[in-house]
């Protein structure tokens, strides 16, 4: 039973460090590699607004994925835009970006164990006899909610239907008078505030560490690869399985795990099957 | 102000000296053209041990020559064969390993240990990296970028190898300069030794799976056998650059896969200039040195060359070397028009 709940607590957080990753692929086609970057700026911006300029949590919440949004939109419109289509060209940029965020924040000093932040609601409850934190539930309501609501903006909005043509095929896109570069730039931002709220949702249940930004890349890559890269059902699917596999794993073998089953899964999906579950079929561009 | 215009031009030099053949055996000054960029290099190599104020600045040199080593490696798969791996540190660890295992529990010494475990390594690598071969640009880069991770992680979890510890009491090199001219040699032999293999024809179809691996299935050619191929070489590389750092540092850890040596290569190659084997070696010693001035600000130093990185890629993705032959091989002056 305890697998069960924490499984489907561990799967939805892998789902929203994932969403924003698989949101800027499927739509410019840019593998965004500064996600994780992204992630542990968002957690240091709220931390700092909250605790340093003592501003209210939920304001500092608000401002800081719309800085981090911000902060993203800019990477692409001043870097990556240059070397759109040119995959390992962006893939080596945006890396080397999320690089030089991440070490500059451990060089100015954010390390240790000094950064945390306060859950949204303190206390716990029994479920089915397992103690479970009020926090964790709202991450699993947060989760649902954030997938909803990606679904209904793709669906309904002017926005959110342009960047589905995108996605789908870009020059008709262009010819039907969407503005391709823009909607990158608007991809991009939404991808970075969706990590953005990915951070404040979980940072609260540990620390502030820039080491996390490397493990959120990992394990949202890990999610996107397994599930198609660019499809997001095939993303929410894939955050199930890895989800459950990491807690299993962490059950019986223990703890130091939990990364080696997201590192094989990517390794074992790209050599077996690189389009992933969901991903349309494209052989011939993945492989010979 | 006067109202005659003028406007630069330029004029490639004659076919004659830049075929690099026969044919510059013609006069003194054609051989010197080709020659003298070659000499400067190796001498100023060879002499650069002789140049260095302090012990420390030796062993910087050797570790520039591993780092050259590396992205040699990496130009090869990535502008040859179309293979972007970015998984230098895989070559690196697998290589470091095999030799301190060699040398701490057979006792081998370190000068037979070091050629043995870049053959060894090379092979673990290509059978580890056989399945990915099919795989092509971003997907190889993935999985290449993962390698590395995942056995440093497995070596942490399962505590084998000495376990975050590492391998202790690794002999080292029988003096410093046996280490520092042993290293430079190696970069010298591979650095010319692919400028020739490039020109043969098994260079010509590796060159040819870069650009229309369809077209060489269609001659006959087993794709993935070239590939392999390429890939046991380049591997042989880097396998020799973490034997040799096992035994300058004589200590082997989980920090031979960290991703200083997946991401330095990467940016020497790319300032140097891509796809000319020269380039990644400058490039290593311009980055390397100054990575190692930066080292007292602690991280500082990745977030430089991470954006020297990202500038280069962004905005001169063509690099010095491929900028300074085309520079070479052109008069230029100003004309009336």
């Amino acid at each position: 039973m305890d697998i069960l709940i924490y499984g489907t607590i561990n799967s939805i957080s892998l789902a929203l460090m994932a969403l924003g990753f698989a949101l800027v692929y499927g739509i410019s086609r840019v593998a965004n590699f500064a996600h994780g970057a992204l992630y542990v700026v968002t957690g240091f911006l709220t931390w700092s607004l909250f605790r340093g300029a003592g501003l209210n949590y939920a304001l500092s919440i608000v401002l800081a994925m719309a800085f981090t949004g911000v902060i993203g939109a800019l990477i692409f419109q001043l870097f990556l835009i240059r070397v759109r289509g040119m995959a390992i060209s962006e893939i080596i940029a945006s890396y080397a970006i999320g690089l030089a965020i991440l070490e500059g924040f451990r060089w100015g000093g954010f390390k240790g164990m000094t950064y945390t932040l306060p859950p949204f609601m303190e206390g716990s409850i029994l479920l089915a006899g397992i103690p479970v934190d009020y926090h964790r539930i709202l991450v699993v309501a947060i989760g649902f909610g954030v997938v909803g609501f990606l679904w209904a903006f793709t669906h309904f909005t002017r926005i959110g239907l342009a960047l589905r043509g995108m996605a789908q095929d870009e020059r008709a896109a262009l010819m039907l008078g969407i503005d391709s570069d823009f909607m990158a730039v608007v991809a991009m931002a939404f991808g970075s505030m969706l990590a953005g709220l990915a951070a404040v949702v979980l940072l609260p249940l540990g620390n502030i560490v820039v080491g996390k930004g490397y493990d959120v890349l990992i394990q949202a890559i890990a999610v996107c690869i397994v599930g198609g890269l660019g499809s997001w059902i095939g993303a929410v699917v894939a955050a199930f399985i890895i989800g459950f596999a990491q807690i299993l794993t962490v059950v019986w073998w223990g703890a130091h795990f939990q990364m080696v089953v997201a590192l094989l899964a990517i390794i074992f999906t790209l050599v077996l099957r690189p389009s992933g579950l969901f991903g349309r079929q494209k052989e011939l561009e993945e492989r010979v | 102000m006067s109202d005659e215009q003028r406007r630069k031009e330029r004029l490639d030099r004659g076919i004659k000296v830049r075929a690099d053949s026969l044919y510059a055996m013609m006069s003194w000054r054609e051989l010197a053209y080709l020659t003298v960029p070659r000499l400067l290099l190796i001498v100023g190599i060879l002499v650069i041990p002789f140049l260095m104020p302090s012990m420390y600045w030796q062993r910087v040199i050797s570790v520039v020559c591993i780092y050259a080593l590396l992205a040699l490696s990496f130009d090869l798969l990535a502008h040859f064969v179309g293979l972007v791996s970015l998984g230098g540190a895989f070559f690196i660890g697998t290589g470091g390993y095999i030799s301190a295992i060699l040398n701490t529990s057979l006792g081998i010494p370190p000068l037979v240990a070091i050629p043995l475990a870049a053959v060894l390594g090379a092979v673990v690598c290509t059978v580890l990296l056989l399945p990915c071969l099919p795989l092509r640009g971003v997907y190889f880069a993935i999985v290449t970028l993962m390698y590395p991770l995942v056995l440093a992680r497995i070596i942490e979890a399962l505590d084998i190898l000495g376990g975050t510890d590492g391998i202790l009491g690794v002999e080292s090199f029988p003096n410093r300069w046996v280490e520092q001219y042993f290293v430079i040699a190696m970069v010298l032999l591979f650095l010319f030794g692919l400028r020739r293999l490039v020109n043969t024809d098994l260079g010509l179809v590796l060159r040819a799976v870069k650009d229309n691996d369809q077209a060489v299935k269609a001659s006959g050619m087993s794709i993935s056998l070239f590939k392999a191929l390429a890939v046991f070489i380049a591997s042989v590389m880097g396998c020799l650059g973490g034997a040799c750092i096992v035994h300058i540092y004589m200590w082997s850890g989980i920090s031979l896969f960290a991703l200083d040596f997946s991401i330095l290569p990467i940016a020497a190659t790319v300032i140097g200039g891509g796809g000319t084997l020269v380039g990644p070696v400058l490039g290593c010693f311009i980055l390397v040195p100054v990575s190692e001035l930066l080292r007292e600000f602690g991280t500082l130093r990745i977030v430089a060359y991470s954006l020297i990185l990202m500038a280069f890629v962004v905005f001169r993705s063509e690099g010095i070397m491929n900028y300074g032959q085309r520079k070479y091989h052109q008069f230029e002056r100003w004309v009336k028009v």
